[in-house]
C-alpha cells in the first residue's frame, strides 16, 4: 500500500522540476543544455514511479479506494476550504496515463527538440508546469482546483502551441486554442456557480451525495451539467468547439503527443466521468453527451479522410476517438438513468448502488481513454520522427519510409493498427466496449460508430500508405536543407516508440476477461479463461448481432479500400474526389466552420459589426455628448461676450435703458 | 495609540513634495532619491499597520487607528483619521503603488523636480481620501487630487494632453460639485459631518429636506465618474492615453479606485434601503460597462488606450460586486479594486516601457517583440493572463468572488446578470490575447533589433509586483481575512 505522502508527491515532483527548471537553475545552465531536460525526466520519471504504485494500491485497496487527508487551505469570506485529493480507480487509471505519457514525450524530445534554436529551457518548463497541472487536474477532489487546474493546462497548452511564436500561424493557432476552449470554460464556470449556490459546496464526494441522495436534482441538476458538459466540449474539441485542434497542431510534434492526443484533450471526458453520479440523474444532459460525442466521432473522422497534413488526420482521429469516449461515457450513462427512472425497479436501488452503477458505468469510456492515450501518442511520436527525418509533415512529400525507417514504420503499424479497431490489439477491446454499449442504448449511433469504424481504418491507412510506402517524394524543399536521404530517428526518440507500440498491443488486455469493468465496480457476469476470452469475442453476438466481428470487418474493409486507392491506385483518389464534387469540397474546407467563425461571425458579425458599432457610438455618441455639451457651453459664452465690448457709453446705455424699464414696470404693476 | 501613524502617512509625501520643490539644486539624483524616501517610509508604515491591524472578529466596523481632533468648531468638522477592514488594504495599495510610481518615473528628465513634487502631492491626496473619517477632510482631499492630475497631465503627458488634461479636470468637478451638494444635505439634515456616526444611523434624520434617493444619487454621481461607470466613462481612456506612465498607474492603480470605495463608504452604507432599491438598474448598467466596455477594447490600436478601455470592463465587475449587496460580492468587488489595481498597474507601467523603448505605441505596428525584450514580454504576458483572470492569479480569486457573490445575491435576476457578466471574461481572453500577440509575436522586426529591454530597477519593480499578483492569488485570505471586517457590518445594515 502506498503511503499517501507519495500520492501528493506524484503531482509535485513535476512542480519541483518546474521550479528548479524555471526559477532556480536556468542563471547557471545555458538554455541549450539538455540539464533541463534530465531534472524534469527524472522528475517525472520518479512520479511514474508512484503512480503505477498507487495503480497498483488501488486495486488492491478495500474499496478501490485510498483515503488521503485533507490539508487545510484557506477560507475566503464566509465558506473555508479545504484541499484534498481523490485516489480511486478514476484518478489512479489517469495519474498512470498522464505520468507515464509524459515521461515518454519528455524522453523522446530530447531528441526531438536537439538543436531547436529555442533550446531545451523553455520547452521543459512548460512542460513541467503542464505536468503538474494535469496530475492536479485528475487529483483535485474538488471542482474549483478542478477548474483552477483546468485553466493552467489550458495555459500550458497555449504556451506550448505558441512555443514557436515567431510563425505568425503558430501564435494565432495559440490564440483560437485559448478563446475557443474559453467558450466552454464559461459553461464550466457557470456550472460550478450553480452547484455551489445551490449546495455551498465544491467537494465531488459531496456533490455524489447530494445527487443521489436526490437533495440536488431538477432543473439545477440538468443546467449545472450541461454547463460541466460545454467545459467537456471546449477542451477535449468536440463538435462545435472542435475547431481550435487542428490548428493546435502548430506546436511541437511532443506536445501534439502528450497535451493534444493523450491527456488534456482527454480532461473532457475524465471531467464527465468524474461527475458521472450527476449526470445520470439528468436524462437530457447523459443523453446530450451520448449524441455530441456520436456525432463528433462520425464528423471528425469524414474531415481526416482528405488532410494531407500527417498531424492534422491524427488531430481529426483524436477529435473522432474523443467523441467514442464521449459516447462510451453517454451510453452507459443512460442505461444507468433508464434503470433509475424505470418505476419498477425504482425500490431496488438504494442510493449507495446507485452511486456505484454511476461511477461503473465510466468504466467503457475511460478504458478506451487509457488505450488510446498510448497508441495516438505513439502515433503522434511517429509522425514527429518522419518529420524529423523529411522536414515536413505533408503526406504528398513522403512516401518510401519503410525502409529506410524501419524502427518508425513498425511502431506506427502496431499504432494505426490498434487505432483501426484490429485484433488482438489494444483500440480493438475499448472500442469494442463502446460500439456495444451504444448498441444497447443508441441505434442511431451505434450506426454512426460502425461507420466510424470504417472510415478510420480508411483514413489511418491511408496514411500509413502514403508515408511509408511506395517511392519517396523528396521531402520538404522549402527549410534549405537536403531531405534526400532519409534516416531512422535517434535511438532517444526509437526508444519510447518502442515502448508505446508495446503498450499499444497489450494495453487492451485488461478488459479481454472483464477485469477493468470489475476494478471499476462493474460485476463480471463470467469468468472464461483467458485463451477462451480472446477467441470468443468471433461467436459473441448480443441480441442476435455480432457486433464485435462486424466491427472487425468493416476495420479489415477499411484497410482494403485504402490498399486499393493508395497503394495500388486501382481507383485514384483524383477520380474520387471528383465523384464526390461538392461533398469533397465540403469536407476539405472542414465544413466551412473555421469561414463561419472568423470570418462570419468573429470578423464580420462582432468585429465589424457589433464591436465596431459599439465604438462609433463610445466616440460619437457617448463623448459626442460630453463634446457637445462643452460646445454647447461654449458656444453660449461666445455669444454672451459679445456684450462686454469694454466701453462704458454702451454700459451706461444698457444701465440707462435697464432703469427706464424698472421704472416703467414700477409705474404700471407697482402698487 | 501614542503615534500618529496615519497623520505620519498621510503627510509624508506631501513633506517630500515641499521639500522637493525647495532644494535649489538642479541634481535629478537627489531629487529622485528623496521622492523614493518619501514615499517608502509611507509604505513601510502602511505595511507596519496592515500588519499590526487586529483582526478578531470583535473589530468589525471598528476604526483603529483612529485620530480625532477639532478642526473648525463653528462646522462641527473635524481633523479625524481611522482605518477599518475596507480601507486598510488600500491605503496598503496607495502607499505601494506610490513608491513603485516613483521608481517608475526614474528616467523622467523634463522638469523632474516639478514633477515628483506633483506626484507627492497626489499620493497625499489619495491617501488622504482612503483614511479621511469626516466628510469636509473627505471632500477636501477628493479636490486636491485633481490639481496635481491636471499638471501631471498637461505637461509632461503626449498626444493630445491639454485636451485630456481639462476634460480629466471638468469631468472630476463635474462630479463631485454634485457631490458637494449631496455632502451638504447630509449635513443639513444630520448636523454632522462624522461619516461613522452617519452610517450608524445612531443620528436622527428627522428633519430630512430631501429624499435619501435624492441625496444617495448626489453623491453616486461624483463617485460614478470617477469609477467609472457607463456612461459616465469617456474621460478615462483620453486621460490614460496622454498621461505619463506613472500617473496612468496611479490613476488606474488607485485614483478609480476611490470611485468604489466612495460607494461603498457613503452611498451603501449610509443609504441601505436606497441601495437595495435601485440596486437592479445598477447592475444593469455594469453589465454594460462589462460588455460594452470589453467590446470597444478591442477595437483599440493603441496599447495605452486598450488598456485604459479594459479598466472599463474591469471596474464593472466591481460595480456588480457592491451592488448585488452580499458578504462575498462586496468582498469581490473590494477585492477586485485591489487586483486591478495591481495588474493594470502593472499593465501600464509595461506599456509605458514598451512605449518608451520602442518609442511605437500603435498595435498595427509592433510585433514580434517577444525575442528582442523576453523579460518585458514575459511580465507583460504575466500581468495579461492575471488581467483575463487565470487561476493562481489575483484577477481570478476576485472576478471569482464577484461571480459567487452576485449569482447568489437577493437582488431579482442576478444569476441572469452574473451569467452575462462571465462573458465579459471570454471577450477579456480575446482582447488581452491579441494585444500580447500584436506586440510580441509573429515574424520579429528588423527596425526593433537595437531595442533594449528591462533594466535592473525595471526588473526589481516588476517582479515585486508579479509576487503581489500571484500572493493574492494563490492566497488570497490575507486581504479578504481584512475586507470582511469592515464589509460584514454594511451587509449587516443592508439586512443580508
Amino acid at each position: 500500500m502506498i503511503p499517501y505522502q507519495l500520492i501528493w508527491l506524484i503531482m509535485l515532483l513535476p512542480l519541483f522540476s518546474f521550479i528548479i527548471n524555471g526559477l532556480i537553475i536556468r542563471p547557471f545552465v545555458k538554455r541549450e543544455s539538455k540539464t533541463y531536460g534530465y531534472i524534469t525526466i527524472l522528475a517525472i520519471g520518479v512520479s511514474a514511479v508512484f503512480a503505477v504504485w498507487a495503480l497498483f494500491s488501488v486495486m488492491s485497496a478495500a474499496n478501490h479506494e485510498i483515503v488521503v487527508p485533507d490539508v487545510n487551505w484557506i477560507v475566503i469570506g464566509n465558506f473555508n476550504f479545504h484541499v484534498g485529493l481523490i485516489m480511486d480507480q478514476l484518478s489512479a487509471l489517469m495519474v498512470v496515463v498522464v505520468s507515464v505519457v509524459s515521461l515518454m514525450v519528455q524522453i523522446y524530445s530530447l531528441g526531438y527538440m536537439h538543436g531547436d534554436e529555442a533550446g531545451y529551457y523553455r520547452y521543459y518548463t512548460y512542460m513541467s508546469l503542464f505536468t503538474f497541472s494535469m496530475l492536479g487536474l485528475v487529483l483535485s477532489d474538488n471542482l474549483l482546483f478542478t477548474y483552477v487546474f483546468w485553466e493552467m493546462v489550458g495555459l500550458c497548452s497555449y504556451l506550448l502551441i505558441g512555443f514557436w511564436f515567431h510563425k505568425k500561424s503558430a501564435a494565432d493557432a495559440a490564440k483560437k486554442a485559448f478563446i475557443v476552449t474559453r467558450i466552454g470554460d464559461f459553461g464550466f464556470l457557470a456550472g460550478i456557480l450553480i452547484l455551489f449556490v445551490n449546495t455551498h459546496t465544491f467537494d465531488i464526494y459531496q456533490l455524489h451525495n447530494l445527487a443521489v441522495t436526490g437533495v440536488l436534482g431538477g432543473a439545477v441538476l440538468m443546467w449545472a451539467c450541461i454547463g460541466l458538459f460545454a467545459g467537456a466540449v471546449g477542451k477535449s474539441a468536440q463538435f462545435p468547439l472542435h475547431v481550435w485542434l487542428p490548428d493546435a497542431m502548430e506546436g511541437p510534434t511532443p506536445v501534439s503527443a502528450l497535451i493534444h492526443s493523450a491527456t488534456m484533450v482527454c480532461a473532457g471526458v475524465f471531467l464527465v466521468a468524474r461527475m458521472m453520479p450527476l449526470f445520470v440523474y439528468s436524462t437530457q444532459a447523459i443523453t446530450l453527451v451520448a449524441v455530441i460525442g456520436g456525432f463528433t466521432a462520425i464528423f471528425a473522422a469524414t474531415m481526416g479522410l482528405v488532410a494531407t497534413d500527417i498531424k492534422r488526420v491524427l488531430a481529426y482521429s483524436t477529435i473522432s476517438q474523443i467523441g467514442y469516449m464521449m459516447l462510451g461515457l453517454g451510453a452507459a450513462g443512460m442505461v444507468v438513468s433508464q434503470n433509475i427512472n424505470d418505476p419498477h425497479l425504482h425500490s431496488l436501488f438504494t442510493s449507495e448502488l446507485i452511486l456505484t452503477m454511476a461511477k461503473g458505468a465510466v468504466a467503457v469510456g475511460m478504458f478506451h481513454l487509457f488505450t488510446h492515450a498510448f497508441f495516438k501518442s505513439l502515433l503522434f511520436m511517429g509522425a514527429g520522427s518522419v518529420s524529423h527525418s523529411t522536414g515536413t509533415f505533408d503526406m504528398r512529400l513522403m512516401g518510401g519510409l519503410r525502409k529506410t525507417m524501419p524502427w518508425t514504420y513498425t511502431t506506427f503499424l502496431i499504432g494505426g493498427l490498434s487505432l483501426a479497431g484490429i485484433w488482438p490489439l489494444a483500440g480493438f477491446w475499448s472500442k469494442d466496449g463502446i460500439l456495444i454499449s451504444a448498441f444497447q442504448t443508441q441505434p442511431v449511433l451505434f450506426w454512426f460508430a460502425m461507420i466510424t469504424v470504417f472510415l478510420t481504418a480508411f483514413y489511418m491507412f491511408r496514411v500509413i500508405f502514403m508515408t511509408f510506402h511506395g517511392e519517396y517524394r523528396g521531402g520538404a524543399t522549402d527549410d534549405g536543407k537536403d531531405h534526400h536521404h532519409t534516416h531512422e530517428s535517434p535511438r532517444v526518440m526509437v526508444g519510447p516508440l518502442v515502448f508505446l507500440a508495446l503498450m499499444a498491443v497489450v494495453a487492451g488486455w485488461w478488459n479481454v476477461t472483464g477485469s477493468f469493468s470489475a476494478f471499476f465496480g462493474l460485476q463480471n457476469v463470467s469468468e472464461p479463461s483467458i485463451g477462451e476470452a480472446f477467441l470468443s469475442v468471433f461467436t459473441f453476438s448480443f441480441n442476435g448481432v455480432p457486433v464485435p466481428l462486424i466491427s472487425l470487418l468493416l476495420a479489415l474493409f477499411g484497410i482494403f479500400c485504402a490498399y486499393a486507392v493508395y497503394l495500388k491506385k486501382w481507383v485514384t483518389a483524383e477520380s474520387l474526389g471528383k465523384a464526390f464534387g461538392p461533398l469533397y469540397k465540403l469536407v476539405y474546407n472542414k465544413y466551412f466552420f473555421d469561414v463561419l467563425y472568423e470570418n462570419i461571425i468573429v470578423k464580420l458579425a462582432l468585429i465589424k459589426g457589433l464591436f465596431n458599432g459599439f465604438e462609433i457610438f463610445d466616440r460619437r455618441g457617448v463623448d459626442g455628448a460630453v463634446n457637445g455639451v462643452s460646445t454647447v457651453v461654449m458656444g453660449g459664452g461666445r455669444a454672451i461676450r459679445r456684450a462686454q465690448t469694454g466701453q462704458l457709453q454702451l454700459y451706461g446705455l444698457f444701465i440707462g435703458l435697464g432703469v427706464v424699464v424698472i421704472a416703467l414696470c414700477v409705474y404700471f404693476f407697482g402698487g | 495609540m501614542d503615534f500618529n501613524f496615519l497623520t505620519t502617512i498621510l503627510f509624508l509625501p506631501v513633506l517630500g513634495s515641499i521639500v522637493i520643490a525647495l532644494i535649489s539644486k538642479k541634481d535629478d539624483r537627489l531629487i529622485k532619491r528623496l521622492a523614493a524616501i518619501f514615499t517608502f517610509i509611507p509604505f513601510a508604515l502602511a505595511l507596519y499597520l496592515f500588519i499590526a491591524f487586529d483582526r478578531s472578529a470583535s473589530m468589525a466596523g471598528v476604526f483603529q487607528f483612529e485620530e480625532k481632533y477639532l478642526w473648525i468648531a463653528q462646522l462641527n468638522a473635524y481633523y479625524h483619521l481611522g482605518v477599518d477592514g475596507l480601507s486598510m488594504p488600500m491605503l496598503l495599495l496607495t502607499t505601494f503603488l506610490g513608491f513603485l510610481a516613483v521608481l517608475i518615473s526614474w528616467k523622467v528628465h523634463d522638469r523632474p523636480r516639478q514633477f515628483f513634487a506633483w506626484l507627492l502631492l497626489l499620493e497625499t491626496s489619495i491617501i488622504g481620501v482612503f483614511v479621511s473619517l469626516d466628510l469636509l477632510l473627505f471632500f477636501v482631499m477628493w479636490e486636491i487630487e485633481v490639481i496635481p492630475m491636471y499638471f501631471l497631465i498637461s505637461i509632461w503627458g503626449s498626444g493630445r494632453k491639454e485636451y485630456s488634461a481639462i476634460k480629466y479636470v471638468i469631468y472630476t468637478l463635474f462630479g463631485s460639485a454634485f457631490m458637494l451638494a449631496g455632502i451638504l444635505c447630509l449635513y443639513f439634515t444630520t448636523g454632522s459631518l462624522n461619516m461613522v456616526d452617519i452610517a450608524n444611523h445612531s443620528l436622527g434624520m428627522a428633519q430630512s429636506i430631501m429624499p435619501a434617493a435624492a441625496i444617495f444619487f448626489l453623491l453616486f454621481i461624483g463617485f460614478a465618474v470617477k469609477l467609472p461607470m457607463f456612461p459616465l466613462h469617456t474621460w478615462l481612456p483620453d486621460a490614460h492615453t496622454d498621461a505619463p506612465t506613472a500617473v496612468s498607474v496611479m490613476l488606474a492603480g488607485v485614483l478609480i479606485k476611490m470611485g468604489g470605495y466612495g460607494m461603498i463608504r457613503l452611498c451603501v452604507s449610509m443609504f441601505p434601503g436606497v441601495a437595495q432599491q435601485y440596486a437592479q438598474p445598477l447592475i444593469i448598467l455594469a453589465l454594460i460597462g462589462i460588455v460594452y466596455g470589453a467590446a470597444v477594447t478591442l477595437m483599440q490600436n493603441d496599447i495605452k488606450r486598450m488598456i485604459a478601455y479594459s479598466s472599463i470592463s474591469h471596474m464593472g465587475y466591481v460595480l456588480l460586486g457592491i451592488f448585488a449587496l452580499g458578504q462575498v460580492s462586496l468582498t469581490g468587488a473590494a477585492l477586485q479594486m485591489f487586483s486591478h489595481g495591481i495588474v493594470t498597474g502593472l499593465l501600464f507601467a509595461m506599456a509605458g516601457l514598451v512605449i518608451h523603448n520602442v518609442e511605437v505605441r500603435d498595435l498595427r505596428k509592433l510585433g514580434g517583440l517577444a525575442r528582442q525584450v523576453p523579460v518585458i514580454a514575459a511580465v507583460f504576458s504575466i500581468a495579461g493572463l492575471a488581467s483575463l483572470g487565470l487561476p493562481t492569479t489575483s484577477g481570478f480569486a476576485a472576478e471569482f468572488l464577484v461571480f459567487l457573490g452576485s449569482y447568489s445575491s437577493t437582488v431579482p435576476h442576478a444569476q441572469v446578470y452574473t451569467i452575462i457578466a462571465i462573458i465579459g471574461v471570454v471577450l477579456t481572453a480575446g482582447y488581452i490575447l491579441w494585444m500580447l500577440q500584436r506586440t510580441f509575436f509573429g515574424p520579429v522586426k528588423e527596425e526593433f533589433n537595437a531595442v533594449k529591454d528591462a533594466d535592473g530597477l525595471e526588473k526589481f519593480y516588476m517582479f515585486v509586483l508579479v509576487a503581489v499578483i500571484m500572493l493574492v492569488g494563490i492566497y488570497p485570505a490575507f486581504l479578504t481575512d481584512v475586507f470582511k471586517l469592515g464589509i460584514s457590518p454594511i451587509v449587516k445594515l443592508i439586512g443580508g
